[in-house]
């Protein structure tokens, strides 16, 4: 079942580090196709495989069973040096003993092309990332941001059919991250290429990402674009760890479902009476309303004024917490203070149910 | 606590470096006495220097000393660099690996050079520089091995990977890359066993035969017919020997960081 239009096809990948009973599966019946040209992001918790995958596709681990193919061609079973994919390291990995010219022009020298071309294409390549003026510098004189651009340059120089990038922003500081993840997706669009792109940073997945595959326990999760993940998560896992969330245990109840905290929600959403679920809404689908029909009483805790809404922190009557991000709030009517009861409304379009 | 805020810290230092060094101190400071009995100072010369020169025992010694010490050098330190390229990765019974590796510095050389001696007359190899090359190279490995592979477990792995990733295959991969990065472990390396060799006196005594006395065999041979400055001048000389080569490299070693 090759698709003829994927950059990169996993296909029932499996791996597993140790051997006998300690051995730990790190990836489970993994697959996966990535589009040409497309930004596609492994999200997860450390330990959750996406790194293993990004490695198995470059050729640092082998595979235990299953395929990879690039551009249709079967790789796994090749060294690194021979798939035509780059990787930008996490820790950058510049060689220390070479200039910056000298690390970029690293591949082209491998490619055997000419000396006069080397020297183009490594200027070309630091020129994209605006690193052309460190050209003579050793690795060890940049700071930490000018190594990211020159391992970036150092990738791309030999116009790999892909990029791996291994959390390569995740050792710069927040400003210089969202400069940077600005820079990527520039640098992506000009190249042309396709990044797999790996992260923990679900708020950067979100920014950055075509498609997400959000892993965990070595298994994706769900495979989709930032908005369907964001809003319509397939799993509690993933709705809790993608943004902020409300997650309210509750149990099927007939037509509706009996929430502990006292409040109910028509309909079952498909789960079968008795069941124990769990209700999710994010905080800025949640409403304050009047009294009344489908809404619950809460009391607010802490009310955060953050310019473009305010974020209500608020415990309902089962003591749990539940945050509320009102954006109407303004034009005179003055944010609920602290201690005092309001009212919270959840619409039924801005649920999602999830078996417990 | 601030050490230098112990009482008597300066004065045990000051007493523990005239206790290292007062001894080799005199024994330079004796070199350069006209005077013939070693330990009676008369007046200021390099006269000692030039016998020495001109003493062919002594050239012939120091040219054994020489070639043992560099091909003891060479040798111990390719077979340390490909143990330490071995043990890389590790791999149930690497602490066994390395022990073994190090056993020549806790082994007593006096036993190691007996047992060599027995074993080379069993088997008919000669006394000489054909004993002592072998030998030497044995007793180098864990000089040479330590500093190198202090540098390799220094060494980013994600930098072997990434030139695998660049296109260059394991061989390039090590000639590019780790190789060059390694490179002053190995320098480091090959010094501490030149050195090491140079003055070593139990296992050349033990192996020498004869055209193949080493400085330290002569030293000792020389020394029973009476402490004489001649004496003083060649240790004078193996020391600043000794102590430049380790300089050097030390040097070299910055500089390539």
């Amino acid at each position: 079942m090759t698709n003829p239009q994927s950059a990169i096809s996993v296909q029932s990948v499996s791996k597993s580090f140790g051997r006998g009973d300690s051995a730990i599966k790190v990836l489970q019946d993994v697959a996966v196709e990535i589009g040409t040209r497309e930004f596609f992001t492994l999200l997860g918790p450390s330990g959750c495989g996406k790194t293993t995958l990004l490695r198995l596709i470059a050729g640092f681990e082998e595979l235990d069973s299953g395929s990879i193919l690039i551009d249709g061609e079967r790789v796994d079973h090749l060294p690194p040096f021979r798939r035509p994919v780059n990787t930008v390291f996490q820790n950058y990995a510049l060689f220390p003993h070479l200039s910056v010219a000298q690390n970029v022009a690293f591949a082209l020298e491998m490619q055997s092309l000419s000396r006069a071309e080397v020297i183009r294409r490594a200027g070309e390549a630091l020129e994209m990332v605006r690193m052309a003026a460190f050209a003579n510098r050793k690795p060890s004189e940049l700071s930490g941001g000018q190594q990211q651009r020159v391992a970036l340059a150092r990738a791309l120089a030999p116009r790999p059919k892909v990029l791996l990038l291994d959390e390569p922003l995740s050792a710069l500081d927040l400003k210089l991250r969202k400069q940077m993840q600005i820079e990527l997706k520039q640098l992506q669009a000009e190249a042309g290429i396709t990044f797999v792109f790996v992260t923990h940073d679900q708020e950067e997945a979100l920014t950055l990402s075509d498609r997400i595959a959000v892993m965990q326990g070595g298994r994706i999760l769900q495979l989709d674009t930032p908005r369907a993940i964001y809003e319509r998560p397939s799993h509690r896992f993933v709705a809790d760890f993608i943004g902020d969330i409300n997650l309210l245990e509750g149990k099927v109840d007939g037509g509706a479902i009996q929430l502990d905290c006292g409040a109910s929600v028509a309909g079952n959403f498909g789960h079968a009476p008795g069941d124990r679920v769990t209700v999710a809404i994010r905080p800025e689908r949640a409403r304050l309303a009047k009294s009344g029909e489908g809404s619950f009483a809460a009391e607010v805790m802490h009310s955060a004024y953050l310019g473009t809404a305010t974020l209500l922190q608020l415990r309902l009557a089962d003591g749990r917490e539940f945050l509320l991000r009102e954006t109407r709030i303004g034009e005179g009517a003055a944010p609920p203070e602290k201690g005092s009861r309001v009212s919270v409304h959840l619409p039924d379009s801005a649920l999602q149910v999830f078996a417990a | 606590m601030n050490l230098r805020r112990l009482p008597f810290t300066r004065e045990i230092s000051l007493g523990v470096l005239v206790y290292l060094y007062v001894p080799v101190m005199v024994l330079i400071f004796y070199s350069f006495n006209a005077n013939r009995t070693a330990t009676v100072w008369s007046e200021a010369s390099l006269d000692w220097y030039r016998k020495i020169l001109v003493n062919p025992s002594i050239r012939d010694a120091t040219w054994n000393s020489l070639v043992l010490a560099t091909a003891a050098g060479l040798g111990s330190t390719l077979l340390a660099l490909a143990a330490a390229l071995g043990t890389k990765n590790r791999f149930r019974g690497l602490a066994v690996v390395e022990a073994i590796l190090n056993a020549p510095l806790i082994l007593p050389e006096v036993v190691v050079a007996v047992a060599t001696l027995m074993l080379f007359v069993a088997i008919g190899i000669d006394m000489g520089l054909t004993a002592m090359i072998p030998a030497h190279i044995a007793f180098c490995i864990p000089f040479a091995y330590l500093p190198i592979r202090a540098r390799l477990e220094g060494m980013n792995p994600s930098l072997e990977e990434a030139a695998q990733d660049l296109y260059a295959n394991r061989f390039v991969t090590f000639r590019r890359v780790t190789l060059p990065l390694m490179w002053p472990g190995i320098m480091a390396g090959f010094t501490l066993a030149f050195v090491t060799s140079l003055d070593d006196f139990l296992t050349s005594f033990f192996l020498s035969g004869p055209g193949s006395t080493t400085l330290p065999v002569y030293i000792f041979s020389a020394i029973r017919a009476g402490i004489t400055p001649e004496i003083n001048a060649i240790s004078t000389i193996m020391l600043i020997v000794s102590v430049a080569l380790v300089v050097t490299s030390f040097l070299l070693g910055k500089i390539r960081r």
